[in-house]
């Protein structure tokens, strides 16, 4: 699949061998520089992708929690694995509009939703004032433990296999990444 | 798709059957209303039956932690009935299942209230 992204350069590149696969060509410095990009949702030169920039309402998290849902199912995974894919985007979006952009109408939330083969990669971004995970109290801590909110970012990151946090100036983009088998790799 | 509550009574205590999704904007806001209107009516023993609630979010887990603060406060009980496996697994890995005192069957969980 990686040579699919090499055009022009995949004649010129040596072979290269991955545990037991057969012989491919070492991506091109530049493809590999897309892939990685394209996982932080910067690139997307492959696969199937689709984005969405919505208002900061609560219709825009049950769209993106129904477009996660249809990316999950699409993508051969079980259904608790549906379920807790669909759960975390739905989390990350509800942060999104309700923390990040306070229902501001003049604020967006952008959400794209990518199946690269190897795994699921989803990104809600804001634009509100910035998210520190690191400021974000433990909700399993005894004193927390009956507290009426702050269990959103943490079952992210029980149901998925990678979250990132990246600051936008203004807002916070997450990116949720769930690894498929190789039984579900159905780009 | 929204929340149902229906209420009844048994035995002093308040049974709400809840069916559908307790999330931000459905069902989180329905819940607190209708616990606080019991509250407010000094009905002080709540069983809430979650046998159809398909879905809950962590606003949904975060309205039932309120709705048991809120409870014990008043000098109540509130328990739950008949968690689906999604309610159950969540409340697991949120460390809130031995929080609340959890019941599979209504007769037990009825008996189970000290004041009733």
């Amino acid at each position: 699949m990686a040579a699919l992204t090499l055009g022009k350069y995949a004649s010129k590149l040596p072979l290269w061998r991955v545990s037991g696969e057969p012989l491919r060509r070492r991506p091109h410095p530049k493809a590999r520089n897309r892939q990685f990009k394209r996982a932080g949702c910067v690139v997307n030169s492959m696969g199937s992708r689709f984005s969405y920039t919505l208002d900061s309402s609560l219709d825009s998290v049950n769209k993106v929690e129904e477009a996660a849902e249809q990316l999950a199912q699409e993508s051969g995974l079980d259904e608790d694995q549906v379920f807790q894919i669909t759960m975390a985007v739905r989390e990350a979006a509800v942060n999104a509009v309700l923390h990040g952009n306070a229902y501001d109408p003049k604020k967006k939330i952008t959400a794209s939703f990518e199946n690269t083969g190897s795994s699921l990669v989803i990104c809600i971004g804001d634009q509100g004032s910035g998210l520190d995970p690191s400021t974000l109290p433990d909700p399993l801590a005894p004193e927390n433990l009956l507290s009426g909110s702050g269990r959103g970012i943490f079952l992210i990151r029980s149901f998925m296999d990678e979250v990132h946090f990246k600051l936008l100036h203004p807002g916070t983009e997450l990116t949720l990444i769930k690894h498929l088998d190789s039984t579900q790799k159905r780009a | 798709m929204s929340m149902k509550i229906s209420t009844r009574q048994v035995d002093g205590v308040t049974i709400l059957d809840l069916s559908g999704r307790i999330t931000l904007g459905e069902g989180s806001v329905q819940l607190r209303n209708a616990v606080r209107e019991l509250l407010g009516k000094g009905s002080k023993d709540i069983l809430l039956n979650l046998a159809d609630v398909n879905y809950i979010d962590s606003s949904g887990i975060g309205e039932l932690v309120s709705a048991f603060t809120a409870t014990r406060n008043q000098g109540g009980e509130l328990k739950l009935l008949k968690l689906t496996k999604k309610v159950h697994d969540l409340l697991q890995i949120t460390k809130l299942y031995t929080v609340f005192d959890i019941k599979d069957d209504e007769a037990q969980a009825i008996a189970a209230f000290t004041h009733a």
